[in-house]
């Protein structure tokens, strides 16, 4: 019954924790220094927001939101906006993501840092690079002008600034899971026939399906709630291209706290709920991990 | 793995699609715009650029963003340090949600970050009722912009160190201790060199999230010419000016700073990975 090597593990184990155990007066001022910075930081702010925004009663709080027209409209442009940069994101992360994890290549270490690049350039710069190409004294200005097409200043500049700045989300996610999970099931499927889309619905979307999910979440938090880069292409007329972001800045700027911090509570929730959806999503995939490894471990067994 | 690999490229499809789509979206959205950034650069001549990029205003705003950038990693670091240290080693109620929390900044849109923080730290607000008495002005001043990109920053730091942190193997601590080292010297000559390759990456990362950082800071900040005014300001107070050339050269000596730190936070972790390995 009492192994030796069990004893002495136990014993080490012991030490172990002896030795990684801070004392406790040097423990709970840490753990008082770590809540009190997190919750100054942080939860107040949190709690701070949803405060100012219903200061004046929930009545009041949904007239803010429903009876402004250019809330409204801010509202409404933000649900256009966000989910075409998400979609076409998704497109390029899933086709960046098989070139990249499916393919050795030359360039391929330079291709994966591109798709890192707009993560690193100012949201402001990013705007100005737009505006530099489409805006009236830009490259394709006075083309753009004969043609009647509007740029800058309109809903497709919104886009195109919210794609560039939300561009590496997706494919950031997609590339490591897809290089864990190897190329074995698809290499076995074209031999036995399958064809690209049957490959791609049956079995690459499957494996990949939570860590797509997650990019979708993130990037979207942050196409919802782009700043810099929107406020550069907008031009800020209001009821036509103010984005929710821009919404709270107008209002803040006019003195209107009540009407800027209800905008505000609803980019917040976003975030919270993104949060949420997070956690869970980490916490699903470490449950198919540890699944995963207990499979194969069965069938080493075995 | 690595046969399996080289031989997908011939039984695999799509690597002509996947490739072609993929270099056709990056050049219209990332490369094309970069090009047009630096070609208007270059149009300028020497001295213009020159006048536009390095005149007294725009290296004030340099200066300023590089004093708030520097001070708020600095203070991200060591918060963010604390942070993860406690939520490794220690229990406490309510651990997960704080745990959670930590990656608020990363979710929430910069405006409203900026918006509440110059709302609490007011006169009136939450926190300034309490610290303007005593001379503490939390809004609209230096301070505030370092305290919202400490509230930015802290994620990064603490997202690179937990893993590490949590690698950490017992042995190393407990040979330290059985050699007569108190915990202070345990934790200074055994832990943070340990430590050192995800601190400085947590740094690097925050210091280059608040050089581009605009959203928040332009809430808390006066934004006065020669004070407090951040670069990434002034771009967009000469492109309200139509001040196009000076705009873009200003921009070109943000890309030129953030494509830098880039290269160096790269670097670092291929050496702190080294460091691992």
């Amino acid at each position: 019954m009492h192994n030796p090597s069990a004893i002495t593990s136990t014993r080490a184990a012991q030490a172990a924790s002896h030795a990684t155990r801070d004392p406790l007066i040097v423990q709970w001022t840490l753990t008082a220094t770590a809540i009190a910075t997190i919750t100054l930081l942080i939860v107040v702010p949190v709690a701070s927001v949803f405060y100012q925004a219903f200061a004046d009663g929930a009545a009041s709080y949904w007239n803010n939101l429903v009876n402004d027209a250019d809330t409204w409209h801010a509202i409404k442009l933000t649900l256009i906006v966000a989910p075409i940069a998400v979609a076409s994101n998704v497109v390029f992360g899933l086709a960046a993501a098989w070139t990249i994890a499916r393919f050795r290549f030359p360039g391929r270490t330079i291709l994966t840092a591109l798709i890192d690049l707009p993560f690193s350039v100012s949201p402001v710069v990013a705007g100005l690079m737009l505006v530099l190409i489409f805006g009236l004294r830009g490259y394709l200005g006075p083309w753009l002008r004969e043609h009647d097409v509007e740029i800058i200043f309109a809903l497709p500049g919104l886009i195109l600034a919210t794609a560039f700045v939300t561009l590496p989300f997706v494919a950031r996610e997609l590339i490591p899971v897809m290089e864990a999970i190897g190329p074995e099931e698809e290499i076995a499927a074209v031999s036995l026939g399958a064809r690209s889309w049957q490959i791609f619905s049956r079995i690459t979307l499957p494996n990949i399906k939570w860590g797509l999910l997650y990019g979708i979440i993130l990037c979207n938090a942050r196409a919802m709630g782009e700043f810099g880069a929107v406020y550069v292409v907008s031009g800020h007329i209001a009821g036509r291209t103010d984005t929710m972001p821009l919404r709270v800045e107008k209002l803040f700027q006019e003195s209107n706290n009540a009407g800027s911090f209800a905008v505000a509570s609803l980019l917040m929730s976003l975030a919270l709920v993104t949060l949420v959806v997070k956690v869970a999503l980490e916490r699903k995939t470490r449950c198919d991990l540890a699944e995963a490894a207990q499979l194969t471990d069965v069938g080493a067994e075995a | 793995m690595l046969t399996m690999l080289r031989t997908s490229h011939r039984v695999l499809p799509g690597f002509s699609l996947g490739m072609s789509f993929t270099l056709f979206y990056l050049s219209v959205l990332v490369l094309i715009p970069l090009a047009a950034c630096f070609t208007k650069a270059f149009s300028l001549t020497a001295s213009q650029f020159w006048a536009a990029a390095w005149n007294p205003r725009a290296l004030a705003a340099y200066r300023f963003s590089f004093f708030v950038s520097l001070a708020a990693a600095l203070s991200s670091l060591i918060l963010g340090m604390l942070i993860a240290w406690v939520l490794v080693r220690y229990e406490f109620p309510l651990k997960r949600l704080f745990d959670s929390l930590i990656d608020l900044p990363f979710a929430l849109p910069t405006a409203v970050a900026g918006l509440v923080y110059s709302s609490l730290y007011v006169k009136k607000g939450w926190l300034g009722q309490y610290l303007v008495p005593l001379g503490i002005e939390g809004a609209y001043s230096r301070f505030a912009v370092v305290l919202v990109l400490t509230f930015l920053g802290i994620p990064f730091v603490v997202r690179t160190l937990q893993p590490v942190l949590e690698g950490l193997e017992s042995d190393t601590e407990e040979a330290a201790l059985m050699l007569g080292a108190t915990r202070g010297q345990t934790f200074l000559r055994v832990i943070f060199p340990l430590l050192l390759p995800a601190l400085i990456t947590g740094f690097a990362l925050s210091i280059a999230r608040s050089l581009g950082e605009y959203g928040s800071v332009v809430f808390v900040s006066s934004n006065k010419p020669f004070q407090t005014e951040i670069a990434p300001v002034l771009v967009v107070a000469e492109l309200e000016g139509f001040a196009y050339a000076e705009a873009t050269a200003i921009a070109v000596v943000l890309l030129v700073i953030s494509f830098t730190m880039l290269v160096a936070i790269n670097l670092l972790e291929r050496w702190s990975s080294r460091h691992d390995a």
